[in-house]
């Protein structure tokens, strides 16, 4: 009784400092009432394992988990498992082929009864079923077997070493879900096990009471969940449907929720929902890069058709690096991130801007424009204007660039812009922009691919799924370009070559060490940006959700789920 | 006696006099020619005396209102440098306007006037002559089966670099909308001349004509166009309102002029995201592509009963 009384002193006194006590807020368990969260596109299952879009996994979070998740700098945190095994602890083998996890002790299901490693190896069973059509079979790729140690022990074996074995029951896409409940829905029977697949059992903090598909989820906290005093919130009203400018709205101007997810509204229309003064916009950064590619290939029509945009014909002048690099430094990203995307973007000079552990913090040379020194370095490199026409040239061959990117507002107003910073540097630029479906559509027979590539500059967003860059950067061997004997796919964009940077994409494929990964991964992205300017990065666009004023405890996490943390989640005293 | 015979030589009236007699009765049609000619003064004397860069960025003075927004709000950042404000990243309104209507105009005329050369050779052809009349209907039909988005696409593809390399980006483009615009519109064209075409050979003074030897290209010149002009002026104020569309839908969807280059129709597209916050960016070109429209669509009814003998009871 002392204690209580204690503890709800505790609690008033956060009425008077909410902001000192903002991190140590603890109470009863469901102690601040319900949670109303808005999601625009509205949730249709609660099994990741059959769905892949976005609002499923997300809602699912809330209730089934994974033994480990990403936090919000892209590193793994334990959730049911006791830590992150990994090489030094014994917990990966030495030949990177298998991976043993340790789930933590006293773990209980919704239901009461106990968390094991049998429901483990039972979800592993789920979602490799050949006839299950599992929508996260990739994060299962490679697996040999999953067998359960004793209760609270797992082994992973794959086919082949990983180093990166940290697929399976790692992030929203992989939760444990509970073997009783789901004995009878193996294989093709998955989907028609509607109960569990509206309302699973799960060790999360809320459980589902009531399930109305693509409308409203309830939930309420569950008793069983195994940190005491969390949830802070009885129950939770999880509405979906709408669009972002209404559910915006709804958390920003009107208050009627408390969260709303992915806010796709251009900078001056969420300041104004701002200033409704009752939530604020936040944003996370994931690696998603806005960026220009810089074509090392001729891409002249003047070429025959086969020959044109290949590593036949080396670039008149973007093969250059002095004309890529003056280029770059004409470009002032601040502004660039000012007009199109306020505080969804940030600038960058990386094409892994995360997660922290990869990204490389001293490659920011390109952040501040310097018009005077590209002029410089032009000059420099004997591109000058001895005609007069006020665009450079050296030996006949004129700096004039064709910039090609998707139809898009805010591509055009960056189109403009950049063309007006390559026009004082003595650039001619001519601008063309192409519907995104043709742009992005692939089609070898198209020559208006971002593929084909046939202008000297494109601009473009890319990133790479989960937290790991490595296939991403492998991208950039020699050979790996689209050409015509590829029917032009391929992810060399560039048409980058350097034996150099191959060697460093074979060494990354032998290391498991995360810190000398992270050192290669650096090497390489700064290879590919600050050393030869190929990529020329311009912004790092980033994820914007809104919050009420009156919730606390919230960090919007781009890795894994928005709401991976929603058990920390608190109100703030009035 | 020499009074009477002064009365009856005294007015030599030429026939276009009297077409234009006819024509300034009718007021729509006087309001229309006054706007257009007023339009196309701003749009090319315009530039001479207002002379700033349509394309000129300006990002400290963005989003800047037009002059009169002072007068409803005291508060509201306007600039006599910017008298129609400026947009998101600081170009001038008023000079973009002036430019976007350059081409707009120049695209619609252009095309409107291909469209009527193409239809009523097809039509007048067609109708006159009986053994051509099966195979030019069903090309007729053929092409207007033919999507307009579609083709375009095919041309860009095939046409843009060839067309870039002889005439630049920007002439490129307007020859390959042009001819895009001008030879997907004619077949409504062609299809009414000759019904009228029709028509007028069986009429007697066809007859007579014949009866005298005429030939048929002189037949056609002299005897059956003049009769089918207002038909032909009709669709020619239709034909330039659509061009004039179609070339603000095509620029929308990237298939038009580069980005940098404005015309009416993508100054607009440009602006509706911020509609709410900056109506004028909408309604400026929005009021400039309506009432050019309006104002052909009256000069050519204007013109439809000047021309016709009957109406203008001769």
């Amino acid at each position: 009784m002392n204690m209580k009384t204690a503890l709800m002193g505790a609690v008033a006194g956060l009425a008077f400092a909410p902001m000192a006590y903002a991190d140590g807020h603890e109470g009863e368990r469901g102690r601040d009432g319900e949670l109303k969260i808005i999601y625009w596109q509205a949730p249709s299952i609660l099994n990741p394992y059959l769905s892949g879009g976005t609002k499923d996994l997300e809602s699912a979070s809330m209730v089934v988990e994974p033994l480990a998740r990403y936090n919000d700098t892209g590193a793994l945190v334990p959730y049911l498992a006791a830590e992150i095994p990994t090489v030094s602890n014994g917990g990966v083998s030495e030949d990177l082929t298998s991976i043993t996890w340790k789930l933590k002790e006293g773990l209980l299901w919704s239901d009461g009864t106990a968390v094991t490693s049998a429901d483990v190896a039972f979800t592993a069973q789920y979602c490799m079923d050949p006839e299950g059509g599992c929508a996260q079979a990739s994060k299962f790729d490679g697996v040999q077997s999953v067998e359960a140690i004793d209760d609270l022990t797992v082994k992973v074996t794959f086919d082949s070493p990983k180093p990166n074995p940290y697929g399976p029951f790692a992030g929203a896409q992989s939760p444990i879900i509970q073997a009783a409940q789901f004995a009878n829905c193996l294989g093709a029977k998955a989907p028609e096990c509607t109960d569990a697949n509206f309302g699973p059992i799960g060790t999360g903090p809320f459980v589902v009471t009531d399930f109305r598909t693509n409308d409203v989820i309830q939930m309420a906290a569950n008793e069983n969940f195994r940190v005491a005093g969390q949830p802070a919130f009885a129950t939770v009203t999880f509405k979906g449907g709408g669009d972002a400018t209404a559910a915006g709205r709804a958390v920003m101007e009107t208050g009627e929720f408390d969260y709303a997810w992915n806010m796709q509204l251009a900078p001056d229309v969420l300041a104004a929902m701002a200033d409704g003064g009752v939530g604020t916009p936040i944003s996370a950064f994931g690696t998603l890069v806005e960026r220009l590619e810089m074509n090392l290939t001729n891409p002249s029509s003047d070429l025959p058709e086969g020959e044109r945009g290949t590593v036949a014909h080396p670039h008149p002048f973007l093969s250059e690096f002095d004309v890529r690099h003056a280029l770059s430094m004409a470009i002032d990203r601040e502004l660039l991130v000012e007009v199109g995307y306020g505080q969804a973007g940030r600038p960058t000079c990386n094409l892994v801007p995360g997660p922290e552990i990869y990204a490389s913090t001293d490659n920011t040379g390109c952040l501040t424009q310097d018009i005077e020194g590209a002029k410089a370095l032009l000059e420099g490199a004997g591109w000058v204007d001895s005609n007069g026409d006020g665009v450079r040239e050296k030996d006949g061959v004129e700096l004039r660039i064709l910039y090609q990117t998707s139809t898009n507002a805010v591509r055009q107003d960056f189109q403009a812009l950049i063309k007006e910073w390559w026009g004082e540097i003595g650039v001619e630029t001519e601008l063309r922009n192409l519907d995104a479906s043709v742009f992005f559509g692939g089609d070898p027979g198209s020559p208006d691919t971002f593929q084909k590539f046939y202008a000297d500059v494109e601009m473009y967003a890319n990133n790479f799924d989960g937290t790991d860059p490595q296939a991403y950067l492998a991208a950039y061997r020699c050979g790996g370009e689209p050409k015509p004997s590829s029917q032009w796919q391929g992810e060399n964009i560039n048409r980058f070559c350097d034996p150099a940077y191959d060697a460093l994409i074979d060494e990354l494929g032998a290391t498991a060490d995360i810190g000398k990964r992270g050192d290669l991964m650096r090497e390489m992205n700064n290879m590919l940006t600050r050393d030869t300017m190929t990529i020329v990065p311009l912004v790092d666009r980033g994820r914007v959700s809104a919050k009420a004023n009156t919730l606390g405890g919230v960090v919007l996490n781009t890795w894994d789920s928005e709401l991976w943390n929603v058990a920390d989640w608190y109100r703030i005293g009035e | 006696m020499t009074d009477d015979t002064l009365e009856m030589t005294e007015k030599p009236r030429s026939q276009w006099l009297d077409v234009w007699d006819q024509f300034r009765t009718h007021k729509g049609a006087v309001l229309g020619l006054g706007f257009l000619i007023s339009i196309t003064l701003f749009c090319t004397v315009g530039p001479l005396i207002w002379d700033v860069d349509a394309g000129k960025l300006n990002i400290r003075n963005k989003n800047i209102r037009p002059i009169y927004m002072a007068l409803f709000d005291s508060g509201a950042k306007v600039s006599w440098g910017n008298p129609m404000g400026s947009d998101n990243l600081g170009r001038d309104i008023m000079a973009n306007i002036m430019q976007g209507g350059r081409i707009s105009l120049a695209v619609g005329w252009t095309a409107m006037i291909l469209a009527l050369l193409i239809g009523t050779t097809v039509g007048v052809l067609s109708g006159y002559f009986k053994r051509l009349d099966g195979l030019l209907m069903r090309f007729t039909d053929l092409v207007l089966a033919l999507p307009l988005l579609p083709l375009l696409l095919v041309m860009m593809l095939l046409f843009r670099d060839p067309l870039r390399s002889t005439f630049g980006p920007e002439q490129g483009i307007f020859i390959l909308i042009v001819t895009g615009i001008g030879i997907t519109s004619w077949m409504q064209t062609a299809r009414i001349v000759r019904g009228d075409v029709m028509a007028l050979k069986e009429r007697e003074f066809v007859l007579a004509a014949r009866s005298i030897g005429t030939p048929a290209r002189r037949m056609i010149t002299r005897h059956l166009l003049p009769n089918v002009m207002s038909p032909i002026m009709v669709s020619a104020t239709l034909g330039l309102a659509t061009a004039i569309i179609t070339e603000s839908a095509l620029s929308f969807l990237g298939l038009g002029f580069p980005s940098d280059f404005p015309t009416w129709g993508k100054i607009l597209f440009d602006s509706v995201d911020r509609m709410t916050s900056f109506p004028e960016r909408v309604i400026w070109p929005g009021l400039a592509i309506s009432l050019t429209v309006l104002s052909v669509n009256y000069i050519g009814d204007g013109l439809r009963d000047a021309l016709d003998p009957r109406i203008r009871g001769l």
